[in-house]
């Protein structure tokens, strides 16, 4: 039972690689691609041929090379229920939504589990470049060994019970390595580029996604400065990201940046870099792997985006759900909607989502005030 | 390009072109209308349908056009179910269903029908004595493929009718849309029947669904009174004249048709036997019209692509349109999964010219020796 596992394919090189590791370690596999949308959800005609179509296929080709069954699992309704209107919601709130980390949190894992279930499967496999350990009788997530490729802050929320039934084969290999591996193997996929923008919003416009998707308008509205005064006309609040300076239209002689959104008044405010700068935020929807939620301050290294390195930081938990913490030195546009990890060393310790940033100038921008109907 | 599809869809023949356009010129009111115009295309209708009834052998009352065999198909199942909801709420079927049946059933099931698909023997007919075991008083329908897509298998429509008439509430419907116009088929021992007769050198948009007269049916299209009380909306009078001149002309010529293909199947399955690595998965009492094989060890899907690189048609199941599982059909009567994913269909005319087969023939050739190196 222990030597069987349902290993995820999403047609790339990294799963496909996993797959083949799997099956050479003597493991029983049946291979999966999870079929997320449906070319309609994307607004595109049904004769469109996707990338998500030719993904399939991939998969498929590599589950043939490598003589095992292979099956596609529709979760298309779930997709579009716990992703695809969550990351509208978090985007015309005001936040920034992170749908990679959602997928894994509300539906890969728990689906891939309860499919491996039904076929009699003990383990998953990923593509995912990280390490799970079993210490104690915990089960620990961890750092790839390549730090280029580590992945561990989307995995943040794995349950100890996902944990005990998955299996990381990309954790102790390098990217070239896997590359190396695959054209070895022949693998159709092996020279496929790194998946990088939302898989459903293909060509990166989401607010023209969110526009189709809704039958909604986001209407054009103010820039405004520091002091609130009217300086410019913006083309939507929810096309800004906090933090971003290209695309605003604006020429002030210096560089301006967006550091907070009002959803309700929809005004969008810029100003200089510094007022990017925070130390503190609040987060909820915990997840504690490393240790139960502890009830005192603890002392981690965090990180409040995929590609930042980890900075020394207080936590101070507030409850089991949520937390407070605060950064040694003020961190670049913390984002409410995307997720702030913990770590201890190479260790995950926990995470969750950020819901309020508290400024250096004092003001709080946080994703419930800014509700918009 | 050589057309190797014609199980998917034939080229239209002249004269039904001509019908079409002559109709559609001649006969502008709508035949529901009352004035002479209206009775002019009523008229026409009643003729055709009586002829249509004529070359089926079936009365004209139990004619319904609809857009399509998959409209057809839909209006069967759904309508039979629908009207017998209160007797029962079992159906049986099979797994060599067309999409548009197994739908049905996924439809059905999800509002509280059970449904249970026969068993498929070594020679890719169903087997009767499972068929026998499944059938109960509650079942209100059976719905079998006359002759399934994939392989071209014949399946004993007469012995399945002498099983369904066994139990007096339930109906059996048969999709032979690839047996009409093809192989000689006969009405009698079904309650409802589907076609198309793009499939015979008719054109799109057109479908017949023949019923008994004792068979209730809820129709899916309502609306104003159509051609039946089964299918609403305006009598397509150019698409039916155009479907009466693709029977008749297929009935006229279907022994001579039959007879060009048979040969040029004998001579196709002569020539793979000269492949080492291929294995015909039609068995031999299949149609001749389409001839279903695998490449041993090649992906069926990566076959046909590199037949296509030289401009050679021929169809295969794709993954992702289902669930990447291979072909039951195919599994059924090769045993093997790795050889049903590499299975790919050739669907033959009598359109087919010697010198498109031999051009096929060394197409074929290089590919294998490019693909199975």
């Amino acid at each position: 039972m222990e030597k069987t596992a349902l290993i995820a394919m999403s047609g790339g090189v990294d799963s496909s690689v996993a797959a083949y590791l799997t099956v050479s370690q003597g493991f029983k596999c049946m291979g999966t691609t999870m079929r997320l949308y449906t070319n309609e959800d994307l607004g595109l005609s049904r004769f469109h041929t996707c990338c998500s179509q030719k993904n399939i296929e991939d998969a498929a080709q590599v589950a043939f090379d490598l003589d095992i069954p292979y099956e596609v699992l529709d979760l298309t309704v779930d997709f579009k229920e716990k992703i695809i209107e969550k990351f509208i919601r978090t985007y015309e709130s005001g936040g920034t939504p992170n749908p990679c980390i959602d997928c894994n949190r509300y539906m890969k894992f728990d689906k891939l589990l309860e499919f491996a279930e039904k076929n009699g499967l003990y383990y998953i496999v990923t593509g995912h470049y990280a390490a799970i350990e079993e210490r104690d009788g915990r089960f620990l997530l961890k750092k790839a060994l390549d730090p280029t490729k580590d992945q561990s802050y989307v995995l943040y929320s794995m349950t100890q019970r996902q944990l005990r039934h998955t299996l990381f084969p990309m954790g102790g290999l390098l990217k070239t390595e896997t590359r190396k591996i695959a054209e070895q193997q022949g693998f159709i996929n092996s020279k496929k580029p790194d998946s990088q923008d939302i898989c459903f919003v293909p060509d990166g416009d989401y607010v023209k996604f969110m526009e189709e998707y809704t039958g909604r308008h986001y209407p054009d509205g103010d820039f405004i400065n520091e002091s609130g005064k009217i300086i410019g006309r913006h083309h939507g609040a929810v096309r800004y990201t906090v933090g971003q300076r290209k695309g605003l239209g604006l020429a002030f002689g210096k560089p301006v940046y967006v550091f907070k959104k009002d959803m309700k008044k929809n005004t969008v405010s810029v100003g200089d870099e510094s007022l990017l700068f925070s130390k503190e935020l609040s987060a909820n929807d915990m997840n504690w792997i490393a240790f139960d939620a502890p009830n005192r301050p603890i002392r981690v290294k965090a990180k409040t985006r995929y590609r930042q390195a980890e900075q020394w930081a207080t936590v101070y938990p507030n409850g089991a759900d949520c937390i407070d913490l605060i950064f040694d030195e003020p961190q670049r546009a913390i984002t409410s909607g995307q997720a702030v990890v913990l770590y201890d060393g190479d260790i995950v310790v926990g995470g969750g989502t950020i819901t309020q940033v508290k400024r250096s100038d004092g003001s709080k921008e946080s994703e419930e005030n800014h509700d918009i109907s | 390009m050589i057309y190797l599809d014609y199980a998917a869809n034939t080229p239209a023949d002249e004269e039904v072109i001509r019908r079409f356009c002559e109709t559609e010129r001649a006969y502008i009111g709508n035949a529901n209308s009352s004035h002479c115009a209206g009775a002019a295309s009523k008229e026409l209708l009643a003729q055709t349908t009586n002829s249509i009834a004529r070359l089926l052998g079936v009365l004209p009352s139990g004619i319904i056009y609809t857009s399509g065999a998959s409209e057809s198909n839909n209006t069967a199942i759904k309508g039979i179910a629908a009207a017998s909801k209160r007797i029962g709420k079992h159906i049986v079927s099979t797994p060599l269903e067309h999409s548009s049946v197994k739908a049905c059933l996924d439809y059905l099931r999800d509002r509280g029908f059970e449904i249970d698909l026969v068993k498929i023997g070594k020679d890719g007919r169903i087997d009767l004595n499972d068929l026998l075991s499944l059938i109960r008083n509650d079942t209100v329908l059976v719905s079998v493929t006359a002759v399934d897509s994939e392989l071209g298998v014949i399946q004993p429509i007469k012995e399945i009718s002498d099983i369904v008439r066994t139990r007096p509430d339930c109906r059996l419907h048969v999709d032979a849309t690839q047996a009409v116009g093809k192989i000689p088929f006969s009405f009698d021992c079904a309650d409802a029947v589907s076609f198309a007769p793009h499939k015979f050198y008719g054109l799109n948009g057109c479908g017949v669904l023949y019923k008994r007269r004792s068979v209730e049916l809820e129709p899916l299209v309502h609306g104003g009174s159509g051609a039946t009380p089964y299918r609403s909306g305006t009598p397509p009078l150019a698409l039916i004249a155009s479907c009466e001149t693709a029977l008749r002309l297929a009935c006229e010529k279907c022994g001579e048709r039959f007879k060009v293909v048979e040969k040029y199947n004998r001579e196709l399955r002569e020539f793979f036997s000269g492949y080492p690595k291929v294995r015909i998965n039609s068995p031999d009492g299949a149609v001749p019209y389409i001839l279903n094989l695998s490449v041993d060890g090649v992906k069926g899907t990566a076959f046909q692509k590199k037949l296509n690189e030289h401009g050679i048609c021929v169809s295969v199941k794709s993954a992702c349109s289902t669930d990447g599982k291979p072909s039951s059909a195919v599994l059924a009567v090769s045993g093997s999964r790795k050889s049903a994913l590499s299975s790919w269909r050739i669907s033959l005319s009598h359109l087919t010219t010697e010198d498109e087969l031999s051009e096929f023939k060394e197409a074929f050739d290089a590919c294998y020796r490019e693909m199975t190196k």
